[in-house]
């Protein structure tokens, strides 16, 4: 990491921005968003459009706030001080995600080693069962679950492995471009990453339409569906995000926002990129594979 | 075997014993001032125990409300000293420690530790595990097995050996829970019918739901097993003595949770015998008047007992309902519906395909496993002309053992 | 002090001046403001989830159904429980943590500032979306809010109404809150300490804090994930909890205790970092046993996240199972008990004083200490058989959340107070909410004990004959305890509005940073921060 000895470690101000109007917006907006949401989900009221509506007022609100950040951070409000605070949190955040993943491996593995075995084994254990025709082989969507056919691990999941690795290796790249102040290659790297980022992304909606409708692999498709989706789904979605930062960090070196010393948003970014790297690896040998 | 059980408790390890054995003058000591142990109504402690496993829990129970009485004794008679000692006000002058600084202070900082490693891990630790392997023994030995099968808000009961099953529901009327009558001695711990179990023989207990968890309890058992829709879980109960014995649901279960009771009545064997006797008569009664053409009058009749009893909780004795969660069935428009298609078959989303079928993800189960072919008969025939609902129509039992094939 | 380098883009310490009024709130990245907030909202809420307990005492007053139907007497149960605990006590510890760790650690505000207001910000929607159901149904849409108890178990959270979706949407929301506060905590005590401050010298207050803050990032997202799959199960046709699919309801106990046992540590952990100060300010006595406190900490921290399946020995785990889990909870009494050794060991040969905090903090120790012996005792799988779902669980906890979480944070209240508002609260009204406090605490919960024991389940609106002497008692005592807390706010209103002026070291034993500071403490304190040595 960056340790630059120009500002001392413990400078005499530490950086406490003006009183701002944003984070009460976002919480508005969140709550717009989650009050539509319910709304649809219940059919009552506009809730698509209280959604759309709060989906819009969070989007302009952290368009303000990162704009807000970024010239903050241009105009060398932040030194290493301030800096380390958003590592660390960085850091932490990236953490809780892990955990958050960890929620729905915890999921698969519990269905997969506990509850699948013992709904087939109850005529050993009980000397009766409630579902004697249930094999309780892996793939499964349950005793009482529609049949589908599992998504193989060599097809597409192969090649999004191959493909997300490769992004990995590119951002490192960039990375190691941007320590040198290369910024050509930084730049190529970087988009080289949200290219990779983004057909990743569509072979992944190309596997979900495969699977919908040809292999009857729905979310509904009992554990192995509903782990599936969630995963693969939950995955996608910060990948989603990942690229979308991504782009914001493709377009700030663009505009030579970052130096070899100071690019902490970079960094942030790159981690989370390797944060998501990490987790499909996971996934593909426990979801497609094994 | 039921000396075993008893006796476990102190023959855990001899170090253990030794030491229980020195508590037991202090137990009884203890004892008298103890609210609990001493109290012949148990209206501090548990009810009265009538299984081996009861006993064994409850003297568990009290060995250990005993240790951590002396510990919370012990440990706030050294605080309340101090604070009486050591107050300003008598002119304490304070000191300065700030951790034990030789190897003497440091043996006694420890010893509380020590002692207290002992109580968790020998002296509560062995006798608790010696009780699980007991408590989760259900298969040793066991004289019959009684399926338990809860839903909401009623119990159903299977004796698999005999081929008997019935349900068990709630008989305290409405109108005591809502205090416009006097509430009678088992207010919410009666039932329409019992279980009957024989004394002295070791049951082992089946459990499982149709909806949602439920947790068959009856306190006098020492005995609380949760029932999980789709799953089987086990317990087993040897009682000792005759008599009725009171439980309840202890799962929130929606609704009516809390009018949910488990009421068994212990009986000696001969007497147990002659009662399942009787039972699987009815049952092949039952059975047979299945094939015979029911009158619509005589439909309706028993579809009333069957409504009474089990739809009742959710649709009211009006059929009105309790929207947005429970429709009304009078004026729905799917008890109006057709019964069946021109095939015999059963319509998606018709009257038979949910009472039969049930509605997954809502509260309405399929009663297909739960109720008889006369019972589903007569309940639906019912439904279409109650409520103001004048259908005429009427569906026989034998449509329904029909249907029943046909799903197969 | 106090020069404002804006040259490079520094705050203006006084930059809040632009905003006065309503605006000052809504905008503030102040670290007291913000702390002000939270304890605030975390009263408001305390009042809310008790007046809604207040109705269910009343109801169980005597047999029959008086009052309410049990629907809507297992939303009242379950929507207490969550505002309480999220909305009372989480937000009253994090209200402590950002009024006092900066100052407890010599630093300028916290690490994040515009984050930390909106971790508050995101309460107000959250509790919003906790209670409206009650509203909406008033309105004829839906049926109220969550009646499954605040365990959400599935399937009946799975049945149930549109209340379990405010509610699943709430807690997302309050996780995200928590998250983003224990960030901000974590990275404040790694980055902001004074200079010479090294974590062996940090107060312990702000050690109890930093274990909370890991625990709720390693907890919070598996809630949120539970919550997410019965969200899905509910609308888009998973079947994680659904034997049918080969999903299992059990599992959803698995994730929700994985979450909801070290809850119940987060709740304390502040409060216990919390007691050695106020134990040796009034004992003016140094803390006893600083290093095996804070080895407690990690210890008790690190055992929590192992122990969690003793909430559902009865669901049928297999045996081995339930001996690793009643073993490593017993455990746990290990590292509490050297708590309390170091708690009543600092009080040892001191010159004690007992005022309002103290008297608090005392009481606290005695009650908690109740609810943690009867804590070992549920622990015991076979004795848990007949405990587990009765009213015997029901005053363990309460001698956990409201003698321990809730007394213990009135202890810091009453403690910093003054260094708050800059004035003496009345001394005399405050004795008088301690008794009366703790004698209805023990009116209403200890009945609850026995109640327990001769087999009442809980979440009952109704129950049978013989319980009805003591659910009257603790009815009675519910109300007492209820409407004493009045005096509390009553208390605090008053200080705020005025009152004999507090010195900076309010209390003659306090030692600490933040007792250097002029009470209340400049708007913008350690600016420079101090040098420890
Ligand atoms: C702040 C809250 C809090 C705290 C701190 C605790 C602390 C503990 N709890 Fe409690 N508990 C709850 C809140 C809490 N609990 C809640 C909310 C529930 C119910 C949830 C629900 O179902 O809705 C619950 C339920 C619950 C159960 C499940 C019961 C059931 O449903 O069947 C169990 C079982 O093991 C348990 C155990 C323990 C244990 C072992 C501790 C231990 O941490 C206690 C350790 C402390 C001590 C052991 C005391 C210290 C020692 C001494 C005073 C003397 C020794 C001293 C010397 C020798 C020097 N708790
Ligand atoms: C921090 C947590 C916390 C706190 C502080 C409390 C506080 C109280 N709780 Fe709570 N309780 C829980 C957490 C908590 N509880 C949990 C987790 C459950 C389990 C829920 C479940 O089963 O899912 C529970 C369940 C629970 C039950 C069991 C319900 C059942 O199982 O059927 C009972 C019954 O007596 C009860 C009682 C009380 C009482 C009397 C208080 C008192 O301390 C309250 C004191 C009262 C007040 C502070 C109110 C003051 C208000 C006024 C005076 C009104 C004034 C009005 C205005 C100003 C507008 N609680
Ligand atoms: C535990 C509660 C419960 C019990 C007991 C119950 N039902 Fe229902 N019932 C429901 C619910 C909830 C629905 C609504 C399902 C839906 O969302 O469509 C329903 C729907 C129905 C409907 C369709 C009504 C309509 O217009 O949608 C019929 C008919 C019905 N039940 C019959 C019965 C019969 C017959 C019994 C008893 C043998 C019974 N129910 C017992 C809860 C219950
Ligand atoms: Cu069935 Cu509670
Ligand atoms: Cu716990």
């Amino acid at each position: 990491m960056n340790t630059s000895t120009e500002h001392p470690v413990s400078s005499p101000h530490y950086f406490v921005p003006q009183p701002t109007l944003y984070p009460v917006i976002l919480s508005a907006g969140m709550f717009m968003l989650a009050f539509g949401f319910i709304q649809m989900l219940n059919k009552f009221g506009a809730g698509g459009w209280v959604m759309l509506a709060g989906t819009a007022v969070i989007i302009g609100v952290l368009f303000a706030w990162f704009g807000k950040v970024i010239s903050e951070s241009q105009s060398g409000a932040y030194r290493d001080w301030e800096d380390r605070s958003f590592r660390h949190g960085m850091i932490w955040f990236i953490g809780t995600e892990v955990m958050f993943f960890a929620a729905f491996f915890g999921a698969l593995f519990y269905v997969r080693v506990l509850s699948v075995p013992t709904l087939a084994g109850m005529e050993a254990a009980h000397g009766f069962s409630l579902w004697p025709e249930f094999t309780g082989t892996w793939p499964t969507s349950g005793p009482g679950g529609a049949s589908f056919t599992p998504m193989g691990a060599w097809g597409i999941p192969a090649l999004n492995t191959a493909l997300l690795l490769s992004s990995g290796a590119t951002i490192t790249w960039a990375h190691w471009a941007l320590l040198r102040e290369n910024r050509r290659q930084l730049i190529l790297g970087l988009a080289a990453t949200v290219l990779l980022g983004s057909i990743f992304l569509g072979f992944q909606a190309w596997e979900y339409h495969h699977a919908y409708t040809e292999l009857g692999l729905t979310m509904g498709a009992g554990a192995y569906g509903a782990t599936f989706f969630m995963l693969t789904g939950f995955h996608g979605f910060h990948v989603t995000l990942g690229t979308i930062m991504l782009t914001v960090i493709l377009l700030r070196s663009i505009s030579g926002h970052f130096t070899a010393k100071r690019h902490f948003a970079f960094e942030g970014v790159a981690w989370y990129w390797h944060f998501v790297d990490v987790v499909w690896l996971i996934l593909f040998i426990f979801v497609y594979w094994v | 075997m039921r000396s075993i059980v008893l006796h476990s408790i102190a023959g855990g390890s001899s170090l253990a014993s030794a030491c229980l054995r020195r508590f037991q003058f202090l137990a009884l000591a203890a004892g008298s001032l103890l609210p609990g142990a001493a109290s012949a109504e148990y209206k501090f402690n548990f009810p009265e125990p009538v299984t081996p496993i009861a006993r064994e829990t409850l003297h568990i129970h009290n060995e250990f409300m005993l240790i951590i009485t002396i510990l919370f004794v012990v440990v706030f008679a050294i605080m309340i000293y101090s604070m009486i000692k050591h107050r300003k006000s008598v002119g304490h002058t304070p000191s300065t420690f700030t951790g034990p600084t030789s190897a003497m202070q440091w043996f006694w900082a420890l010893v509380p530790f020590a002692i207290l490693l002992f109580i968790d891990f020998v002296l509560m630790g062995i006798p608790a595990v010696q009780a699980i392997i007991s408590m989760e023994d259900t298969k040793t030995r066991a004289d019959m097995v009684l399926k338990v099968t809860g839903m909401q808000w009623k119990w159903q009961y299977e004796y698999p050996e005999a081929g008997v099953k019935f349900i068990s529901t709630m008989s305290t009327p409405r109108a005591q829970i809502a205090n416009a009558e006097a509430k009678g001695e088992h207010y919410l711990l009666e039932v329409d019918k019992p279980v009957v179990l024989p004394v002295g023989k070791k049951v082992r207990i089946l459990l499982t739901s149709t909806d949602v968890i439920h947790t068959w309890w009856v306190p006098q058992f020492g005995v609380k097993r949760d029932a999980i829709p789709g799953f089987l879980r086990e317990t087993w109960v040897l009682i000792e003595k005759p008599g009725i014995y009171r439980g309840q649901c202890a799962e929130l279960c929606g609704k009516d949770h809390g009018f949910m009771p488990v009421v068994v009545h212990a009986v000696p064997e001969p007497e147990y015998l002659a009662w399942l006797e009787q039972q699987k008569a009815e049952a092949v009664a039952s059975a047979g008047s299945a094939d015979r053409a029911w009158s619509s009058e005589e439909l309706i009749a028993e579809g009333k007992t069957v409504y009474d009893k089990v739809c009742v909780a959710c649709h009211q004795a009006e059929g009105q309902g309790l929207p947005p969660v429970f429709p009304a069935l009078a004026g729905s428009k799917i008890v109006s519906g057709p019964l069946l298609d021109m095939n015999g078959k059963i319509i998606p989303d018709s009257h038979v395909d949910r009472v039969f079928n049930g509605k997954p993800g809502t509260a309405m189960q399929a009663f297909r496993e739960t109720l008889s072919d006369v019972e589903l008969a007569a309940v639906i025939t019912y439904e279409r002309n109650s409520f103001g609902h004048k259908l005429g129509d009427m569906i026989q039992p034998a449509q329904i053992k029909a249907l029943r094939q046909e799903a197969k | 002090m106090n020069t404002a380098t804006t040259a490079n883009g520094h705050a203006d310490p006084h930059g809040e001046g632009h905003y006065s009024g309503p605006l000052r709130w809504l905008t503030t990245t102040n670290h007291k403001d913000i702390g002000t907030m939270y304890l605030t909202f975390s009263l408001i809420m305390f009042f809310v989830g008790g007046a809604m307990i207040l109705a269910v005492r009343a109801e169980l007053f005597s047999p029959g159904l008086q009052l309410m139907q049990p629907e809507f007497f297992n939303q009242l149960i379950g929507v207490h429980a969550l505002v309480m605990i999220f909305a009372a006590l989480m937000p009253a510890a994090t209200g402590f943590a950002n009024w006092m760790l900066p100052l407890m650690i010599g630093a300028p505000d916290m690490a994040l500032p515009r984050l930390n207001n909106w971790g508050f910000w995101l309460l107000p929607p959250a509790a919003l979306l906790l209670t409206m159901p009650f509203f909406l149904a008033l309105f004829g849409i839906g049926d109220g809010a969550l009646a499954t108890g605040w365990t959400f178990y599935a399937p009946l959270s799975v049945q149930g109404g549109m209340g379990v979706d405010f509610a699943i949407l709430a807690v997302h929301i309050l996780g995200i809150s928590s998250i983003m506060g224990s960030i901000n905590v974590i990275v404040t005590i790694f980055n902001m300490r004074a200079p010479g401050m090294t974590l062996m010298k940090m107060p312990l207050f702000a050690w109890g804090w930093l274990i909370t803050a890991f625990l709720l990032l390693a907890t919070l997202p598996v809630l949120a994930g539970a919550v997410t799959m019965l969200l899905t199960d509910r609308h888009f046709g998973t079947q994680f909890f659904d034997a049918a699919g080969g999903g299992d309801p059990i599992l959803f106990q698995h994730l929700f205790w994985f979450f909801g046992h070290p809850e119940v540590y987060i709740l304390l952990l502040p409060v216990w970092g919390l007691m050695p100060h106020v134990l040796a300010t009034f004992s003016r006595k140094p803390t006893y046993g600083y290093k095996a406190q804070v080895y407690s900490f990690i210890v008790i921290g690190v055992l929590s996240l192992v122990v969690w399946a003793h909430h559902f020995f009865t669901a049928g785990l297999p045996v081995p199972a339930l001996i690793y889990f009643m073993f490593s909870t017993m455990a746990i009494s290990i590292p509490l008990a050297v708590l309390f050794f170091c708690w009543i060991a600092t009080m040892w040969k001191g010159a004690m004083t007992f005022e309002t905090p103290m008297l608090f903090a005392v009481g606290f120790i005695v009650l908690f200490g109740i609810a943690g012996l009867t804590g070992l005792i549920l622990a015991d799988v076979a004795a848990d058989a007949q405990y587990h779902h009765s009213y015997f669980v029901v005053a363990h906890f309460h001698y956990a959340l409201f003698a321990g979480g809730i007394m213990g944070v009135m202890t810091g209240v009453y403690y910093w107070l003054p260094k708050w508002t800059g004035h003496m609260y009345s001394e005399k009204l405050g004795k008088l909410h301690f008794w009366l406090t703790v004698v209805s605490f023990n009116l209403t919960f200890m009945p609850q004990f026995f109640l327990g024991l001769a087999g009442m389940p809980r979440r009952i609106p109704d129950y049978a004959l013989q319980f009805a002497e003591f659910n009257a008692i603790s009815t009675v005592g519910a109300m007492i305890l209820g409407f004493s807390q009045l005096l509390f706010a009553w208390n605090i209103w008053s200080c705020i509005r005025g009152g004999e002026k507090a010195e900076p070291r309010v209390w003659e034993g306090a030692e600490g940073l933040e007792w250097e500071l002029s009470s209340p403490p400049p708007h913008h304190s350690w600016e420079i921060q101090p040098v420890i040595k």
